[in-house]
């Protein structure tokens, strides 16, 4: 079965705030029943204030969909509509100590029902643009409707193209032949024809030049940085970011954020961080999370480098 | 209590008798079946045993009409791959909606290289219609591919029926008996059957050993070509310890068929009345005129399968769901939506199934917590009003999501 964190099951086996708010003024029904996720959330709103007094969820759904709402109403609280709307899938998703990829949806289903009930208070109409597809790319969590979109808007012809512009592919690399699939039909769409050895679509990327001759440690943070901003097109793609924090002997410390942060995927992509630095500086470094720094130094303490 | 296993279709328990007879062809008979000396002397022989006891559980006419394979997925592929390998002329296959991924997938996959694929269609109990497949057998099929029993559901197909229609059609015909095997009696001398698969972790025997019957003068092609290995139908050094103890389990099996029909099915049947009359709103899917003596597929309407999972679960009791969740899908599961049960109950399903190691008293377990399960997952449901305790008026009305 899933490998649930233990907040998940909590919120599981024992929902806060289950069942519908009586009087509430701001409503949000979400879902897809084709799915088997579906959820109303139901909210009281103070008017004055804009504060959430109440809130509360029904769902139809699986352990992750019901544990998500749950912690939903939780973190909602006590928040005015405008903070509410701050909250993104990624904080319901760290709130319970990560979704596994393939249930990450559930925690987009929490953030739309809010927007949804928002909306409804406003007395204004809300729009789902947010399509889904069966699950493709189980390592970076891409879905098909994903990958056919990028597809179509790049007129990407390879399993390669599909990697560089949406990651998928890139880890384990078991869906290749999903994706090949996929290029297939919507070639065959395009009126074209799928040749798995055909030359891979430009990709933009911004080339950083190696180092040659020895830095100043002034030049050497400067070339991190110049580095970390070459990558972090392709970081805020998946919307996510990178952020130098602090460069102690050959560590490199950095703020992941948005969708990179605390996702199971930030070990990959810090590693992957990692590999392109030690190419450009050509010498032994390690990416390391800020949020670890404090165990590993004493920051006051550490003669920097 | 201890842990109540549920989930026979899924896998079984290995017999202890089967471990033991086992153990030997580990540690001291190891030698290579093909070897001359000491190590190997009774591997050969134990083989043979083996090959009998297989033979005399599905009835087979010849112990050469059984090829052992590495599971039930690789029977099921050699057997489509050898028909359509062996007529290269002949480029449709026959098989149903309701088929294992094992079938299912590699019939997706020779679609895309240009084969027929005829899926033919269930009912709403599960059921095929013979009639409409009898019109579609003709001198362009390769092969038809029938499940004896389906996993799922556990609903039996008139498979004894269809391979004497295909055998006049001059077509030949494979089941998947991988769930039949073991739970209702055959006698596969008397049919018109060409092929049939076994998977021996269904039967109290490990996993990744498998059973290809293929009678004697059906054209054949193998899968894996290399040593002489089962007269050369299926090269590879044999698995001797899983073949002695698959041909242990099906011994066994033969020794409990009526258990299997008689203290088991009265299991079953206790359980799905149980919840029916306990349970409102809930449903037994597939034909309940035909099915497996183990297996019952119950629907919960209104609330989701992986949820009542992890509550059973947190009560010691192990099933399955049909539900998409479960396996990481968008869809609920294709057998579901073949039989057109409606998505809020398809995916509230829930698959228990028995073996001859239950008992009554666990019967009496599940039967007492599951009322309470789907009260709770109910009291959180958009479609259930939990003051009058039924669903909201005209539900798919009541609760409209922005659907995607
Ligand atoms: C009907 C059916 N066919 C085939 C299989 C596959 O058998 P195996 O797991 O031995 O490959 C299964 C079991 O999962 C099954 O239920």
């Amino acid at each position: 079965m899933w490998d649930y964190s233990d907040k998940v099951k909590e919120h599981f086996f024992t929902p806060k705030n289950a069942g519908a708010v009586v009087g509430a003024n701001a409503i949000g029904e979400v879902g897809s029943i084709s799915c088997g996720d579906a959820l109303r959330l139901t909210l009281k709103v103070n008017p004055e204030t804009e504060i959430i007094e109440e809130s509360g969820f029904q769902t139809f759904g699986c352990g992750s969909a019901i544990a998500s709402s749950s912690v939903l109403t939780e973190i909602i609280k006590g928040m005015t509509i405008d903070e509410a709307l701050k909250v993104t899938n990624q904080d319901i998703a760290n709130e319970l100590d990560g979704l596994p990829p393939e249930k990450m949806h559930c925690s987009v289903m929490g953030r739309e029902a809010l927007q949804a009930a928002v909306a409804n208070y406003r007395g204004v109409e809300w729009k789902d643009d947010h399509e889904e597809g069966a699950l493709i790319c189980k390592c970076f969590a891409i879905d098909a409707v994903m990958i056919e979109e990028m597809i179509w808007a790049n007129k990407l012809r390879t399993v390669e193209d599909v990697t560089n512009f949406t990651k998928a592919g890139g880890g384990c690399a078991a869906c290749h032949e999903d994706i090949e699939a996929i290029l297939e039909k919507v070639l065959a769409e395009k009126g074209e024809k799928f040749d798995a050895t055909a030359s891979t679509a430009p990709v933009e990327k911004v080339e950083v030049e190696k180092v040659k001759t020895p830095l100043t440690s002034v030049q050497r943070i400067k070339k991190i940085e110049e580095v970390l901003t070459s990558l972090r097109p392709q970081l805020m793609a998946d919307g996510g970011d990178v952020e130098l924090v602090e460069v102690v002997g050959n560590t490199v410390y950095v703020n992941m954020t948005g969708a990179c942060n605390g996702c199971q995927m930030a070990a990959m992509t810090i590693a992957g961080i990692q590999q392109r630095l030690m190419e450009v500086l050509g010498e032994f470094l390690r990416v390391v999370p800020a949020s670890e720094m404090k165990k590993l130094v004493n920051i006051e303490g550490a003669g920097h480098a | 209590m201890p842990d109540i296993y549920l989930d026979n279709n899924a896998t079984t328990k290995v017999d202890s008798a089967v471990v033991d007879v086992m153990i030997p062809f580990f540690l001291e008979q190891y030698g290579n079946p093909s070897s001359i000396h000491k190590f190997a002397d009774g591997v050969a022989k134990a083989l043979k045993k083996a090959r009998g006891q297989v033979q005399e559980l599905i009835g087979a006419e010849h112990d050469s009409e059984i090829i052992f394979t590495s599971c039930g997925t690789e029977s099921d592929s050699t057997a489509i791959l050898s028909a359509i390998k062996a007529q290269p002329n002949r480029k449709e296959i026959i098989t149903t909606t309701v088929e294992h991924a094992a079938i299912l997938n590699l019939c997706d996959n020779l679609e895309k290289e240009g084969y027929t694929i005829h899926r033919l269609p269930v009912d709403k109990c599960g059921r095929l219609n013979v009639e409409a497949y009898k019109k579609m057998l003709s001198d362009q099929v390769a092969i038809v591919s029938v499940m004896w029993a389906n996993n799922e559901t556990g609903t039996i197909f008139p498979v004894v029926e269809m391979a004497e229609m295909a055998n006049a059609a001059g077509v030949m015909f494979h089941t998947d008996a991988v769930q039949a095997v073991g739970k209702i009696p055959m006698m596969l001398q008397d049919t018109k059957i060409d092929m049939l698969s076994i998977s021996g972790h269904k039967l109290h025997a490990p996993k990744g050993i498998g059973v290809l019957y293929l009678r004697r003068g059906t054209r054949y092609r193998s899968l894996l070509r290399g040593g002489h290995q089962e007269r050369g139908r299926r090269a590879g050094t044999e698995n001797t310890a899983s073949i002695v103890g698959l041909g242990k389990a099906c011994e066994m099996a033969m020794e409990h068929m009526e258990y299997e029909n008689v203290q088991v099915k009265a299991m079953r049947d206790k359980l799905e009345q149980g919840i029916i009359a306990t349970v409102p709103n809930s449903f037994i899917t597939g034909d309940l005129n035909n099915r497996l003596p183990n297996t019952t597929d119950i629907a919960f309407e209104y609330i989701e399968g992986e949820a009542i999972l992890m509550l059973l679960n947190k009560a010691g009791i192990a099933a399955s769901s049909g539900s998409a969740c479960t396996s990481g899908s968008l869809e609920p599961s294709h057998v579901m939506r073949a039989m057109q049960i409606p998505y809020t109950a398809a995916h509230g399903t829930i698959r228990f199934s028995f073996s001859r190691y239950n008992t009554m008293s666990e019967v009496d377990e599940v039967l007492k917590v599951m009322p309470d399960i789907v009260a709770v997952l109910r009291k959180l449901s958009p479609y259930w009003d939990s003051v009058t305790n039924e669903p909201v008026a005209n539900p798919e009305a009541a609760f409209t999501p922005t659907f995607k």
